[in-house]
């Protein structure tokens, strides 16, 4: 925990070791490119821009190409009209016809020039011939100089056999400013797309930043020692709720978790040192001041019981720690408690009489139930074990056993002392014993192990007044998936949205 | 009887092997599973003391796994301070016949190895027992001393049975618990003591000799008292 670094910047977790402040940057840059959040805004965005970019150039390969294409087409069907009328008509019949044709030309748009060898127009709406077009029959875009504005044409030249030459054209002024109004559309859109990807960016990553990074924030506290801390949570049951409210049961947990090393690591110091230390001083007393071999017996004697007693305090409290951590759960199987109780109560009852306690036992014909039998055994044999310690001699302990349609109940009854009200929670804490048990023999864990053994079955101690004495009721429920119920069900719930989503 | 210790620590081993020599027995000590699996497989032995972690590459678990599927069948006792239940089921589903973990009680671990040395020795089902004068009859289920019909409840008679099956021999209130009850948890209070005085009070009180004997720190033993 100490050498946890304490600056907050994530990329301090990767590096142990002190780096040089110039570095900072460095890493800054190269932690906004691993950011997941910048990188799925930054894939969104490209994704959304290659598909508007492949749209608008189809969009105007479609359009641009098929104008310019018709234009052409209606060039050739002109030109070869023309040299038609020539062949029939000669010069003059082509004069006639382009006149005709330029008369019938509303919008100026087709463009027509006769010149003579000498290339003096003959006649034309073009007032000369353009410089560009030196070839015949071949297709020119060429500005040109047309009523006297400059426009854009698409200009063919035919040479006459004669010598003269046509030249036939379209202007194109309005295929131009098309291409004009569609790149700027595109170089629009392209603007819009990079504000909307960034825009988008922003968005995704102050979600993300909202959800993980308030996870990211809790977790680390809770790294950094601080157990209280938990994740925020909106309550929509989406992905990120889902999450958090895992992320907070696991916390929960550990929080348990740590509380019981705390209380074990307390417990240790006080309860595993006292009989440590006795043992301890009683062998170097007997080392320096024993004068005999039977003395020395007696003493050596005397630790090893007080090492049995650590050694059983060690067992009982791994034994809680193993039960609480779950593992055990691998042995549970469809068992039938009857037999079970039947035999400890034959075992116990020895052990009452011998006391002069009155003992009787009750159950039903079955206790049908899943989990572990030896843990309930434990369980069971730790209540009758503490009823017949407490119980005054000549005293009452009943044993009874019930079922309903979810749950058994094992009530075991006693008319000692019983505990006082304020202390019934803390009982099932380890090493809980009241003043007025401390000359009996015990370590105190025992109702500890039937807590966390009630817990492994996902069921309950209740300790309750027996007036007098107490009355120590296991309550068990009689179907008992393996893993936690909740837990299993939340895990498949979520799988089960996240496929939809995906 | 000829015991093989396997078993790495050097104080743990020693403290074995001289309690065993005491109690009258030959032992064989290696401190690795290499060589434990060696002697095991080549020589015979009435029981093993097996350590779980092993030097040397070859483990406890592994070198009784081994011996096993050679078709031996030396009694296996796992001594190992892996002491989790789950430890306890692997150890005794690899072939093992008894675990105890560290740390360990000598009389404890000399009661249980010499019982399962004995147990190997088995001379097979047998349908009588006898103690002395105290005679079971495992058929018909009746008990007499001196020739005098003694009545028990069903668990007074299995105690008996296991008590008479390892006549002679020490057996501790923990043996009993599993052996009798199939206890495996520790109960706080006397019930054991309890169940004997029970026994005693049957098989003994009217009889001029004493039979079920109280051993101490150790447990109980059934045996013909010398004259
Ligand atoms: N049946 C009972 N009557 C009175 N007090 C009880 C009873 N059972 C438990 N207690 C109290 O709870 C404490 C804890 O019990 P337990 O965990 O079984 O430890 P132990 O039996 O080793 O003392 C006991 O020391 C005693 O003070
Ligand atoms: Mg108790």
């Amino acid at each position: 925990m100490a050498d946890l670094p304490d600056s907050d910047a994530p990329e301090d977790r990767t590096e142990l070791a002190p780096r040089p402040l110039e570095a900072e940057p460095v890493v800054r840059r190269r932690t906004v490119l691993r950011s997941a959040s910048v990188r799925f805004a930054v894939l969104y965005g490209l994704v959304f821009g290659i598909s508007t970019i492949v749209l608008a150039a189809s969009l105007r390969y479609t359009t641009l190409g098929l104008l310019s294409r018709q234009t052409e087409v209606a060039i050739r069907a002109d030109g070869a009209g023309l040299l038609n009328h020539y062949r029939t008509g000669g010069i003059p019949g082509m004069v006639l016809a382009l006149r005709n044709r330029i008369r019938e030309n509303p919008d100026d748009s087709a463009i027509y020039l006769l010149v003579d060898p000498l290339g003096n127009r003959v006649i034309g709406n073009m007032s000369g011939w353009p410089q560009a077009v030196k070839q015949d029959n071949v297709l020119y875009s060429v500005p040109i100089e047309h009523f006297h504005k400059s426009s854009a044409a698409q200009l063919r030249a035919y040479a006459l056999p004669d010598g003269d030459q046509l030249l036939v054209g379209r202007d194109i002024e309005m295929q131009v400013k098309l291409r004009r109004i569609l790149r700027d559309a595109m170089i629009w859109a392209l603007a819009a797309m990079v504000g909307l990807g960034v825009v988008g960016a922003l968005v995704v990553r102050g979600l993300f930043s909202r959800s993980i990074g308030d996870i990211t924030t809790t977790t680390r506290a809770i790294a950094r020692g601080d157990l209280s801390k938990r994740v925020r949570r909106d309550y929509t049951g989406d992905e990120f709720d889902i999450m958090a409210e895992t992320i907070n049961d696991m916390l929960d947990r550990i929080a348990r978790l740590m509380d019981g090393v705390r209380q074990v690591s307390n417990a240790i110091a006080h309860d595993l040192r006292t009989p440590i230390a006795r043992a301890r001083t009683r062998l170097e007393f007997a080392a320096s001041h024993s004068t005999d071999a039977d003395e020395l017996r007696i003493a050596i004697e005397r630790a090893t019981g007080e090492l049995d007693g650590v050694v059983r305090v060690f067992q009982a409290l791994l034994r809680i720690a193993e039960i609480e951590a779950g593992a055990r759960r691998s042995a549970f199987a469809a068992i039938n408690l009857t037999p079970v109780i039947a035999d400890l109560a034959e075992f116990y009852e020895a052990a009452a009489e011998e006391r002069g306690i009155t003992f009787d036992a009750s159950w039903p014909d079955a206790l049908n139930m899943i989990g572990d039998v030896d843990m309930l055994q434990q369980a069971i044999a730790n209540l009758l074990d503490n009823a017949i310690k407490f119980a005054p001699d000549g005293g009452v302990v009943h044993l009874a056993a019930r079922r309903d349609a979810e749950s058994i109940e094992i009530h075991i009854t006693d008319n000692g002392p019983g505990i006082p009200e304020a202390d019934r929670t803390r009982a099932t804490e380890r090493f809980y014993r009241a003043e007025a048990a401390r000359n009996t023999p015990g370590t105190g864990l025992g109702l500890a192990l039937v807590a966390a053994i009630a817990q492994l079955h996902n069921g309950r101690i209740r300790l309750d007044d027996n007036h007098p004495g107490l009355r120590a009721v296991l309550v068990l429920p009689r179907d008992n998936p393996k893993p936690s119920a909740k837990l299993r069900e939340r895990l498949l719930s979520a799988t089960r949205r996240k496929s939809v989503v995906a | 009887m000829r015991i093989l210790v396997v078993e790495d620590d050097k104080d743990v081993a020693g403290f074995v092997v001289k309690g065993l020599r005491e109690a009258g027995h030959t032992i064989e000590h290696v401190d690795n599973g290499r060589d434990g699996l060696f002697l095991a497989a080549s020589e015979n032995f009435d029981a093993i003391i097996l350590d779980r972690m092993l030097p040397g590459g070859i483990d406890g678990l592994r070198l009784l796994e081994t011996l096993r599927a050679q078709d031996n069948a030396t009694p296996v006792l796992f001594l190992s301070a892996l002491g989790q239940v789950d430890d306890r089921v692997k150890g005794l589903k690899a072939g093992g016949d008894d675990y105890m973990t560290k740390p360990f009680a000598f009389a404890e671990l000399l009661a249980r190895v010499e019982a399962l040395a004995r147990r190997g020795k088995g001379e097979g089902p047998t349908t009588r027992l006898m103690v002395g004068d105290l005679e079971m009859d495992l058929l018909s289920r009746g008990v007499k001393r001196a020739g005098q019909k003694i009545d028990l409840q069903p668990r007074e008679f299995r105690l008996l049975e296991y008590l008479m099956r390892h006549a002679g021999q020490v057996v501790t209130r923990t043996m009993l618990l599993e052996g009798v009850w199939d206890y495996h948890f520790d109960p706080q209070t006397n019930v054991i003591d309890v169940h004997v005085s029970r026994l005693r009070q049957k098989i003994d009180k009217p009889f001029e000799s004493t039979l079920l004997h109280t051993v101490r720190n150790a447990g109980y033993m059934l045996r013909v008292e010398e004259p």
